[in-house]
Protein backbone atom coordinates (compact mmCIF):
# COMPACT_ATOMS: atom_id res chain seq x y z
CA UNK A 1 0.00 0.00 0.00
CA UNK A 2 1.58 3.67 -1.07
CA UNK A 3 0.93 6.28 1.55
CA UNK A 4 0.39 8.63 -1.22
CA UNK A 5 0.84 12.35 -2.22
CA UNK A 6 0.80 14.78 0.73
CA UNK A 7 0.34 19.03 0.07
CA UNK A 8 0.29 20.90 2.97
CA UNK A 9 -1.08 24.74 2.20
CA UNK A 10 -4.83 24.68 0.45
CA UNK A 11 -4.12 28.30 -1.47
CA UNK A 12 -3.74 27.92 -5.29
CA UNK A 13 -0.25 26.46 -5.56
CA UNK A 14 -1.29 23.48 -3.53
CA UNK A 15 -4.58 23.22 -5.37
CA UNK A 16 -3.68 23.75 -8.67
CA UNK A 17 -0.28 20.71 -7.54
CA UNK A 18 -3.13 18.41 -6.45
CA UNK A 19 -5.51 18.65 -10.07
CA UNK A 20 -2.41 18.28 -11.54
CA UNK A 21 -1.48 14.69 -10.01
CA UNK A 22 -4.77 13.32 -11.07
CA UNK A 23 -4.44 15.01 -14.17
CA UNK A 24 -1.11 13.58 -14.94
CA UNK A 25 -2.90 10.03 -13.90
CA UNK A 26 -1.51 9.63 -10.13
CA UNK A 27 -3.48 7.03 -9.10
CA UNK A 28 -2.71 6.84 -5.30
CA UNK A 29 -4.00 9.07 -2.05
CA UNK A 30 -3.83 12.89 -2.67
CA UNK A 31 -4.55 14.91 0.77
CA UNK A 32 -4.35 18.51 1.06
CA UNK A 33 -4.34 20.41 3.92
CA UNK A 34 -5.24 23.93 4.98
CA UNK A 35 -5.39 25.43 8.28
CA UNK A 36 -8.05 28.08 6.39
CA UNK A 37 -12.25 27.20 7.25
CA UNK A 38 -12.70 27.26 3.02
CA UNK A 39 -11.47 25.21 0.53
CA UNK A 40 -9.10 26.10 -2.05
CA UNK A 41 -10.08 29.62 -3.25
CA UNK A 42 -8.31 32.36 -5.62
CA UNK A 43 -6.65 35.75 -3.50
CA UNK A 44 -6.12 37.97 -6.39
CA UNK A 45 -10.16 39.16 -5.72
CA UNK A 46 -9.49 39.87 -1.99
CA UNK A 47 -8.11 43.76 -2.59
CA UNK A 48 -10.53 44.16 -5.26
CA UNK A 49 -13.42 42.52 -6.43
CA UNK A 50 -14.39 41.09 -3.11
CA UNK A 51 -14.09 44.84 -1.79
CA UNK A 52 -16.54 46.96 -4.09
CA UNK A 53 -19.06 44.10 -4.68
CA UNK A 54 -22.32 45.36 -3.84
CA UNK A 55 -23.27 42.12 -1.50
CA UNK A 56 -21.18 40.70 0.81
CA UNK A 57 -18.61 37.91 -1.63
CA UNK A 58 -18.85 34.68 -1.25
CA UNK A 59 -14.66 33.36 -1.84
CA UNK A 60 -13.92 32.29 -6.13
CA UNK A 61 -13.15 28.94 -5.13
CA UNK A 62 -11.11 26.96 -7.62
CA UNK A 63 -13.32 23.88 -7.55
CA UNK A 64 -16.43 22.98 -4.99
CA UNK A 65 -16.42 20.05 -2.60
CA UNK A 66 -17.76 17.93 -5.64
CA UNK A 67 -14.74 18.79 -7.70
CA UNK A 68 -12.60 17.53 -5.36
CA UNK A 69 -14.60 14.57 -4.38
CA UNK A 70 -14.78 13.58 -7.66
CA UNK A 71 -10.85 13.49 -8.23
CA UNK A 72 -10.06 11.81 -4.64
CA UNK A 73 -8.31 14.44 -3.33
CA UNK A 74 -9.26 14.56 0.44
CA UNK A 75 -9.14 18.19 1.29
CA UNK A 76 -8.47 18.71 4.95
CA UNK A 77 -9.72 22.55 6.01
CA UNK A 78 -9.00 24.53 9.11
CA UNK A 79 -6.03 22.41 10.70
CA UNK A 80 -2.66 23.29 10.10
CA UNK A 81 0.51 21.30 9.95
CA UNK A 82 2.54 21.31 13.32
CA UNK A 83 5.03 19.11 12.60
CA UNK A 84 7.23 16.84 9.51
CA UNK A 85 8.82 13.68 11.01
CA UNK A 86 11.40 13.21 7.37
CA UNK A 87 12.23 9.73 8.78
CA UNK A 88 9.10 8.50 9.01
CA UNK A 89 7.96 10.36 6.54
CA UNK A 90 4.77 11.70 8.09
CA UNK A 91 3.38 14.88 9.08
CA UNK A 92 1.30 15.71 12.70
CA UNK A 93 -1.38 17.99 12.17
CA UNK A 94 -2.42 20.42 15.19
CA UNK A 95 -5.21 18.02 15.86
CA UNK A 96 -2.82 14.79 17.11
CA UNK A 97 -3.34 13.42 14.11
CA UNK A 98 -0.59 12.07 11.75
CA UNK A 99 -0.43 11.65 7.71
CA UNK A 100 1.81 9.94 5.96
CA UNK A 101 3.82 10.57 2.64
CA UNK A 102 5.34 9.02 0.10
CA UNK A 103 6.25 12.49 -1.01
CA UNK A 104 5.38 15.90 0.60
CA UNK A 105 5.02 19.63 -0.91
CA UNK A 106 4.63 22.04 1.00
CA UNK A 107 3.10 25.37 -0.42
CA UNK A 108 2.16 27.07 2.83
CA UNK A 109 2.24 30.64 1.31
CA UNK A 110 3.39 33.87 3.05
CA UNK A 111 1.96 35.95 5.24
CA UNK A 112 1.85 39.54 6.03
CA UNK A 113 4.95 41.63 7.83
CA UNK A 114 4.01 42.33 10.97
CA UNK A 115 4.42 46.39 11.36
CA UNK A 116 6.98 46.37 14.65
CA UNK A 117 5.54 48.88 16.81
CA UNK A 118 3.56 48.23 19.64
CA UNK A 119 -0.33 48.71 19.36
CA UNK A 120 0.52 47.19 15.48
CA UNK A 121 -2.02 44.37 16.71
CA UNK A 122 -5.37 46.12 18.26
CA UNK A 123 -8.08 45.90 17.03
CA UNK A 124 -7.39 49.18 14.53
CA UNK A 125 -5.07 47.32 12.66
CA UNK A 126 -5.58 45.23 10.15
CA UNK A 127 -3.72 43.10 7.16
CA UNK A 128 -4.89 41.33 4.21
CA UNK A 129 -4.04 37.89 3.26
CA UNK A 130 -7.00 35.74 3.60
CA UNK A 131 -11.01 36.26 2.64
CA UNK A 132 -12.12 36.70 6.29
CA UNK A 133 -9.36 39.52 6.45
CA UNK A 134 -10.77 40.87 3.40
CA UNK A 135 -14.57 40.72 4.81
CA UNK A 136 -13.33 42.43 7.83
CA UNK A 137 -11.67 45.75 5.69
CA UNK A 138 -14.72 45.99 3.50
CA UNK A 139 -16.69 46.43 6.33
CA UNK A 140 -15.04 49.75 7.11
CA UNK A 141 -14.91 50.93 3.66
CA UNK A 142 -17.99 53.36 3.51
CA UNK A 143 -19.18 56.74 2.67
CA UNK A 144 -17.84 59.17 5.54
CA UNK A 145 -15.92 56.78 6.88
CA UNK A 146 -11.57 57.17 6.77
CA UNK A 147 -8.72 54.54 6.50
CA UNK A 148 -5.07 54.61 6.61
CA UNK A 149 -3.06 52.63 4.19
CA UNK A 150 0.53 51.52 5.66
CA UNK A 151 2.65 51.09 2.66
CA UNK A 152 2.45 51.76 -1.10
CA UNK A 153 2.86 48.43 -2.51
CA UNK A 154 0.38 47.01 -4.58
CA UNK A 155 -2.17 45.39 -1.81
CA UNK A 156 -2.07 48.84 -0.26
CA UNK A 157 -2.66 50.77 -3.64
CA UNK A 158 -5.18 47.82 -4.92
CA UNK A 159 -6.89 48.60 -1.18
CA UNK A 160 -6.57 52.35 -1.87
CA UNK A 161 -8.44 52.11 -5.17
CA UNK A 162 -11.42 50.12 -4.19
CA UNK A 163 -11.92 51.90 -0.75
CA UNK A 164 -12.31 54.87 -2.66
CA UNK A 165 -14.73 53.12 -4.80
CA UNK A 166 -16.91 52.46 -1.95
CA UNK A 167 -16.59 56.08 -0.71
CA UNK A 168 -14.09 56.27 2.01
CA UNK A 169 -11.65 58.66 2.53
CA UNK A 170 -7.56 56.94 2.48
CA UNK A 171 -4.30 58.36 3.13
CA UNK A 172 -2.05 55.98 2.25
CA UNK A 173 1.74 56.45 4.35
CA UNK A 174 4.84 55.20 2.24
CA UNK A 175 8.23 55.37 3.86
CA UNK A 176 10.40 55.60 0.73
CA UNK A 177 10.20 58.59 -1.30
CA UNK A 178 7.54 57.19 -3.77
CA UNK A 179 5.09 54.30 -4.38
CA UNK A 180 5.71 50.82 -6.13
CA UNK A 181 9.92 51.37 -5.22
CA UNK A 182 9.99 47.22 -5.06
CA UNK A 183 10.14 46.08 -9.20
CA UNK A 184 8.79 49.10 -10.76
CA UNK A 185 10.55 51.24 -12.61
CA UNK A 186 9.75 55.25 -11.57
CA UNK A 187 7.81 56.72 -14.62
CA UNK A 188 5.00 53.89 -14.26
CA UNK A 189 4.99 54.28 -10.34
CA UNK A 190 4.52 57.84 -11.38
CA UNK A 191 0.99 57.07 -13.27
CA UNK A 192 -0.05 55.23 -10.93
CA UNK A 193 0.51 57.84 -8.22
CA UNK A 194 -1.11 60.81 -10.24
CA UNK A 195 -4.16 58.49 -10.20
CA UNK A 196 -4.74 57.94 -7.04
CA UNK A 197 -4.57 61.82 -6.51
CA UNK A 198 -6.91 62.36 -9.04
CA UNK A 199 -9.17 59.97 -7.61
CA UNK A 200 -8.99 62.15 -3.96
CA UNK A 201 -6.40 59.72 -1.94
CA UNK A 202 -3.74 61.64 -0.11
CA UNK A 203 -0.67 60.10 -0.76
CA UNK A 204 1.88 60.91 1.84
CA UNK A 205 5.25 59.21 0.52
CA UNK A 206 9.02 59.80 2.60
CA UNK A 207 7.11 59.58 6.15
CA UNK A 208 8.32 56.88 8.49
CA UNK A 209 5.42 55.68 11.22
CA UNK A 210 6.84 56.73 14.91
CA UNK A 211 3.54 55.23 17.11
CA UNK A 212 -0.29 53.81 17.06
CA UNK A 213 -2.46 55.10 19.42
CA UNK A 214 -5.92 53.53 19.98
CA UNK A 215 -8.55 55.57 20.40
CA UNK A 216 -12.26 55.68 21.48
CA UNK A 217 -12.93 56.20 17.76
CA UNK A 218 -10.17 54.78 15.85
CA UNK A 219 -6.79 55.12 15.66
CA UNK A 220 -4.00 57.53 15.65
CA UNK A 221 -0.92 57.49 13.85
CA UNK A 222 2.51 59.76 14.71
CA UNK A 223 4.76 60.01 11.82
CA UNK A 224 8.24 61.14 12.17
CA UNK A 225 7.95 64.27 10.71
CA UNK A 226 5.81 65.45 13.44
CA UNK A 227 1.90 64.86 12.01
CA UNK A 228 -0.76 62.65 12.90
CA UNK A 229 -3.48 60.98 10.67
CA UNK A 230 -6.72 60.09 12.36
CA UNK A 231 -8.12 57.22 10.89
CA UNK A 232 -11.19 54.35 11.72
CA UNK A 233 -9.09 51.51 10.84
CA UNK A 234 -5.16 51.17 9.89
CA UNK A 235 -4.49 48.93 6.97
CA UNK A 236 -0.91 47.62 7.08
CA UNK A 237 0.57 46.38 3.87
CA UNK A 238 4.34 46.42 4.44
CA UNK A 239 5.13 43.48 2.60
CA UNK A 240 5.08 39.29 2.99
CA UNK A 241 6.98 37.14 4.55
CA UNK A 242 7.55 32.97 3.87
CA UNK A 243 5.71 30.53 6.17
CA UNK A 244 8.92 28.33 6.69
CA UNK A 245 8.37 27.40 10.44
CA UNK A 246 7.41 23.52 9.73
CA UNK A 247 10.08 23.86 6.98
CA UNK A 248 12.64 25.05 9.21
CA UNK A 249 11.67 23.09 12.31
CA UNK A 250 12.34 20.35 10.12
CA UNK A 251 15.62 21.35 9.22
CA UNK A 252 15.29 21.96 5.38
CA UNK A 253 17.51 24.57 4.13
CA UNK A 254 16.30 28.07 4.57
CA UNK A 255 17.69 30.75 2.05
CA UNK A 256 14.39 33.68 2.33
CA UNK A 257 12.19 30.82 2.10
CA UNK A 258 12.25 27.09 1.70
CA UNK A 259 15.39 26.88 -0.50
CA UNK A 260 14.55 24.23 -3.40
CA UNK A 261 16.65 23.74 -6.81
CA UNK A 262 15.19 23.96 -10.21
CA UNK A 263 12.84 21.18 -10.19
CA UNK A 264 11.41 22.20 -6.93
CA UNK A 265 12.93 20.14 -4.58
CA UNK A 266 14.03 20.63 -0.89
CA UNK A 267 17.40 19.67 1.15
CA UNK A 268 15.13 16.16 1.42
CA UNK A 269 14.66 14.15 -1.87
CA UNK A 270 11.07 12.95 -0.60
CA UNK A 271 10.43 17.02 -0.37
CA UNK A 272 9.29 19.35 -2.70
CA UNK A 273 8.18 23.34 -1.89
CA UNK A 274 6.86 25.70 -4.28
CA UNK A 275 4.83 29.16 -4.78
CA UNK A 276 5.32 32.08 -2.55
CA UNK A 277 6.67 30.36 0.17
CA UNK A 278 9.69 28.85 -1.87
CA UNK A 279 12.80 30.31 -3.54
CA UNK A 280 14.19 29.42 -6.50
CA UNK A 281 17.24 29.94 -9.27
CA UNK A 282 15.80 31.05 -11.77
CA UNK A 283 16.85 29.95 -15.31
CA UNK A 284 16.33 33.13 -17.18
CA UNK A 285 19.20 35.01 -14.93
CA UNK A 286 21.34 32.64 -14.93
CA UNK A 287 20.28 30.84 -12.02
CA UNK A 288 19.44 34.11 -9.54
CA UNK A 289 18.11 32.74 -6.46
CA UNK A 290 14.66 34.63 -5.98
CA UNK A 291 11.24 34.33 -4.57
CA UNK A 292 7.95 35.53 -5.91
CA UNK A 293 4.84 36.12 -4.96
CA UNK A 294 2.58 36.48 -7.22
CA UNK A 295 -0.56 34.07 -8.75
CA UNK A 296 0.60 33.28 -11.82
CA UNK A 297 4.10 31.61 -9.99
CA UNK A 298 1.48 29.75 -7.44
CA UNK A 299 -0.52 27.83 -10.25
CA UNK A 300 2.83 27.09 -12.47
CA UNK A 301 4.94 26.01 -9.87
CA UNK A 302 2.15 23.81 -8.11
CA UNK A 303 1.86 22.03 -11.41
CA UNK A 304 5.49 21.73 -12.19
CA UNK A 305 6.16 20.47 -8.83
CA UNK A 306 3.10 17.80 -9.05
CA UNK A 307 4.78 17.08 -12.46
CA UNK A 308 8.52 16.57 -10.45
CA UNK A 309 6.50 14.31 -8.10
CA UNK A 310 5.68 11.97 -10.30
CA UNK A 311 8.82 11.93 -11.99
CA UNK A 312 9.18 14.28 -14.76
CA UNK A 313 12.55 15.68 -14.10
CA UNK A 314 11.54 19.20 -15.37
CA UNK A 315 13.15 22.42 -14.45
CA UNK A 316 11.52 25.78 -13.87
CA UNK A 317 12.00 28.05 -16.62
CA UNK A 318 9.27 30.50 -16.57
CA UNK A 319 9.57 33.82 -16.68
CA UNK A 320 7.82 36.23 -14.32
CA UNK A 321 4.89 38.18 -14.82
CA UNK A 322 2.55 39.56 -12.57
CA UNK A 323 -0.48 42.54 -13.06
CA UNK A 324 -2.16 44.72 -10.53
CA UNK A 325 -5.35 46.47 -11.76
CA UNK A 326 -6.00 49.99 -9.86
CA UNK A 327 -9.02 52.10 -10.85
CA UNK A 328 -9.44 51.40 -14.74
CA UNK A 329 -5.90 50.83 -14.77
CA UNK A 330 -3.60 47.71 -15.35
CA UNK A 331 -0.28 47.59 -15.03
CA UNK A 332 1.78 44.49 -16.11
CA UNK A 333 5.21 43.40 -15.80
CA UNK A 334 6.81 40.23 -16.92
CA UNK A 335 10.63 39.84 -16.11
CA UNK A 336 12.59 41.66 -12.89
CA UNK A 337 13.30 45.17 -13.97
CA UNK A 338 16.42 45.68 -11.53
CA UNK A 339 17.93 43.18 -14.49
CA UNK A 340 18.17 45.49 -16.80
CA UNK A 341 21.01 48.55 -17.26
CA UNK A 342 19.08 50.59 -19.89
CA UNK A 343 15.19 51.55 -20.76
CA UNK A 344 13.27 51.73 -24.08
CA UNK A 345 10.55 53.25 -23.74
CA UNK A 346 7.14 52.37 -26.86
CA UNK A 347 3.78 54.55 -26.68
CA UNK A 348 1.26 52.68 -28.03
CA UNK A 349 -1.46 55.34 -27.49
CA UNK A 350 -1.49 58.60 -24.84
CA UNK A 351 -2.51 56.44 -21.71
CA UNK A 352 -0.60 53.17 -23.24
CA UNK A 353 2.80 52.72 -23.02
CA UNK A 354 5.68 49.78 -22.65
CA UNK A 355 9.26 50.42 -20.84
CA UNK A 356 11.70 47.53 -22.26
CA UNK A 357 14.49 46.68 -20.06
CA UNK A 358 17.82 45.68 -21.68
CA UNK A 359 20.71 44.34 -19.84
CA UNK A 360 23.94 45.47 -21.05
CA UNK A 361 24.82 42.83 -23.60
CA UNK A 362 21.46 44.04 -25.36
CA UNK A 363 19.60 40.87 -23.73
CA UNK A 364 15.98 41.82 -23.04
CA UNK A 365 15.39 40.78 -19.49
CA UNK A 366 11.91 42.61 -18.60
CA UNK A 367 8.73 44.48 -20.07
CA UNK A 368 6.63 46.83 -17.96
CA UNK A 369 3.71 48.35 -19.09
CA UNK A 370 0.81 50.37 -17.81
CA UNK A 371 -2.91 51.45 -19.70
CA UNK A 372 -6.27 51.52 -19.19
CA UNK A 373 -7.46 48.12 -19.36
CA UNK A 374 -5.66 45.43 -20.80
CA UNK A 375 -3.86 47.11 -23.94
CA UNK A 376 -0.66 46.17 -23.11
CA UNK A 377 -1.14 42.58 -22.09
CA UNK A 378 -0.77 41.65 -25.94
CA UNK A 379 2.92 43.36 -26.19
CA UNK A 380 3.44 42.29 -22.76
CA UNK A 381 3.17 38.61 -23.38
CA UNK A 382 5.09 38.91 -26.89
CA UNK A 383 8.00 40.28 -25.02
CA UNK A 384 7.62 37.45 -22.11
CA UNK A 385 8.48 35.33 -24.84
CA UNK A 386 11.15 37.24 -25.94
CA UNK A 387 12.88 37.76 -22.71
CA UNK A 388 12.64 33.64 -22.40
CA UNK A 389 14.07 33.24 -25.85
CA UNK A 390 16.90 35.41 -24.50
CA UNK A 391 16.45 37.68 -27.47
CA UNK A 392 18.46 40.36 -28.13
CA UNK A 393 15.96 42.94 -30.45
CA UNK A 394 17.00 46.08 -31.78
CA UNK A 395 16.51 48.97 -29.66
CA UNK A 396 15.39 50.63 -32.11
CA UNK A 397 12.33 48.48 -33.53
CA UNK A 398 11.40 48.18 -29.62
CA UNK A 399 10.76 51.85 -29.27
CA UNK A 400 8.60 51.81 -32.84
CA UNK A 401 5.20 51.27 -31.97
CA UNK A 402 4.83 50.17 -36.20
CA UNK A 403 7.03 47.37 -35.80
CA UNK A 404 5.00 44.05 -34.38
CA UNK A 405 6.94 42.61 -31.59
CA UNK A 406 5.90 39.11 -33.36
CA UNK A 407 8.20 39.92 -36.09
CA UNK A 408 10.96 40.10 -33.19
CA UNK A 409 9.75 36.57 -32.33
CA UNK A 410 10.80 34.95 -35.72
CA UNK A 411 13.47 36.77 -36.13
CA UNK B 1 -32.87 32.57 -36.42
CA UNK B 2 -30.45 30.37 -38.06
CA UNK B 3 -30.52 33.11 -40.77
CA UNK B 4 -29.25 35.83 -38.62
CA UNK B 5 -26.26 36.44 -40.30
CA UNK B 6 -24.58 40.28 -39.01
CA UNK B 7 -21.68 41.92 -40.82
CA UNK B 8 -18.57 41.97 -37.99
CA UNK B 9 -15.76 44.03 -39.94
CA UNK B 10 -13.96 43.94 -43.19
CA UNK B 11 -11.92 40.89 -43.55
CA UNK B 12 -8.50 43.32 -43.79
CA UNK B 13 -9.57 44.96 -40.24
CA UNK B 14 -8.11 42.06 -38.52
CA UNK B 15 -4.43 40.98 -38.81
CA UNK B 16 -2.92 36.98 -39.69
CA UNK B 17 -2.80 35.15 -36.62
CA UNK B 18 -4.47 38.31 -34.11
CA UNK B 19 -8.44 39.17 -33.04
CA UNK B 20 -10.70 41.98 -32.72
CA UNK B 21 -13.63 42.87 -30.50
CA UNK B 22 -16.97 43.15 -31.71
CA UNK B 23 -20.05 44.03 -29.99
CA UNK B 24 -23.53 43.77 -31.33
CA UNK B 25 -26.92 43.89 -29.73
CA UNK B 26 -25.83 44.49 -26.30
CA UNK B 27 -23.34 41.26 -26.66
CA UNK B 28 -19.70 41.04 -27.32
CA UNK B 29 -17.49 38.70 -29.45
CA UNK B 30 -14.12 38.34 -30.56
CA UNK B 31 -13.74 37.31 -34.18
CA UNK B 32 -10.43 35.47 -35.30
CA UNK B 33 -7.87 35.78 -38.05
CA UNK B 34 -5.69 32.61 -38.22
CA UNK B 35 -2.14 32.38 -39.43
CA UNK B 36 -3.49 29.79 -42.60
CA UNK B 37 -6.29 33.11 -43.15
CA UNK B 38 -9.45 31.77 -41.92
CA UNK B 39 -11.96 33.12 -39.75
CA UNK B 40 -13.58 32.51 -36.82
CA UNK B 41 -15.78 33.84 -33.88
CA UNK B 42 -16.41 33.27 -29.86
CA UNK B 43 -18.27 34.96 -27.32
CA UNK B 44 -15.53 37.90 -26.19
CA UNK B 45 -15.26 37.57 -22.67
CA UNK B 46 -13.21 34.56 -20.88
CA UNK B 47 -15.25 32.04 -19.02
CA UNK B 48 -13.17 32.05 -15.95
CA UNK B 49 -13.88 36.05 -15.34
CA UNK B 50 -15.26 39.17 -17.30
CA UNK B 51 -12.12 39.72 -19.49
CA UNK B 52 -12.26 41.07 -23.17
CA UNK B 53 -10.36 38.33 -25.06
CA UNK B 54 -9.76 40.47 -27.60
CA UNK B 55 -7.16 42.10 -26.01
CA UNK B 56 -5.65 38.11 -25.79
CA UNK B 57 -2.58 37.30 -28.22
CA UNK B 58 -3.40 34.25 -30.62
CA UNK B 59 -1.31 31.52 -31.00
CA UNK B 60 -2.06 29.11 -34.03
CA UNK B 61 -5.51 27.87 -32.64
CA UNK B 62 -5.39 29.09 -29.22
CA UNK B 63 -6.07 32.56 -28.05
CA UNK B 64 -4.67 33.09 -24.49
CA UNK B 65 -6.81 35.54 -22.12
CA UNK B 66 -5.09 38.79 -20.97
CA UNK B 67 -5.74 38.66 -17.53
CA UNK B 68 -4.76 34.89 -15.90
CA UNK B 69 -3.35 33.56 -19.47
CA UNK B 70 -6.54 30.83 -19.61
CA UNK B 71 -6.26 29.39 -23.15
CA UNK B 72 -8.72 28.34 -25.31
CA UNK B 73 -8.80 27.08 -29.07
CA UNK B 74 -10.83 29.64 -31.07
CA UNK B 75 -11.63 26.64 -33.33
CA UNK B 76 -13.37 25.13 -31.24
CA UNK B 77 -13.92 26.92 -28.38
CA UNK B 78 -12.48 24.14 -26.10
CA UNK B 79 -11.03 25.45 -22.74
CA UNK B 80 -7.46 24.25 -22.96
CA UNK B 81 -6.50 23.89 -18.90
CA UNK B 82 -6.58 25.71 -15.55
CA UNK B 83 -7.45 28.41 -14.95
CA UNK B 84 -10.17 28.12 -17.30
CA UNK B 85 -12.70 24.97 -17.19
CA UNK B 86 -15.58 26.08 -18.99
CA UNK B 87 -15.61 26.06 -22.74
CA UNK B 88 -15.72 29.18 -25.13
CA UNK B 89 -19.38 29.71 -27.23
CA UNK B 90 -18.34 29.45 -30.66
CA UNK B 91 -19.87 31.13 -34.22
CA UNK B 92 -20.46 30.04 -37.73
CA UNK B 93 -18.25 32.46 -39.51
CA UNK B 94 -18.15 33.15 -43.22
CA UNK B 95 -16.42 36.26 -45.82
CA UNK B 96 -17.84 37.25 -48.68
CA UNK B 97 -17.29 40.02 -50.40
CA UNK B 98 -13.99 40.99 -47.80
CA UNK B 99 -16.72 41.66 -45.18
CA UNK B 100 -16.67 39.33 -42.36
CA UNK B 101 -20.00 37.79 -41.33
CA UNK B 102 -21.13 35.99 -38.15
CA UNK B 103 -24.33 33.68 -37.72
CA UNK B 104 -25.42 34.84 -34.13
CA UNK B 105 -27.57 31.97 -32.98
Amino acid sequence: MTAGMLIVGAGECGARAAFTLRERGYDGPVTLVGDEPHLPYERPPLSKEAMVSEAEPAPKFIGDGEHFASRRIACVTGTSAVAIDRAARRVTLADGKALPYDKLLLTTGAMPRKLPLPGADNARCAYLRTHDDALRIRGALKAGSHVAILGGGFIGLEIAASARKRGASVTVIEALPRILTRGVPEAIAQIVDARHRREGVTLACGKAVLALRETASGIEIALADGSTVAADLLIIGIGAVPVTDLAQQAGLAIENGIAVDAQLRTSDPGIYAAGDCCSFPLAVYGGRRVRLECWRNALDQGALAARNMLGAGENASAVPWFWSDQYDLTLQIAGLPDEGTQAVRRDLSEDAFILFHLADDGRLVAASGIARGNAVAKDIRLAEMLIAKGARPDPAALAQPDVKLRSLLAA
Amino acid sequence: MSNNWVEACAADDIDEEDVIRFDHGGRTFAIYRSPDDRYFATDGLCTHEQVHLADGLVMDEIIECPKHNGRFNYQTGEAMGAPVCINLKTYPVKVEAGKVLVQLG
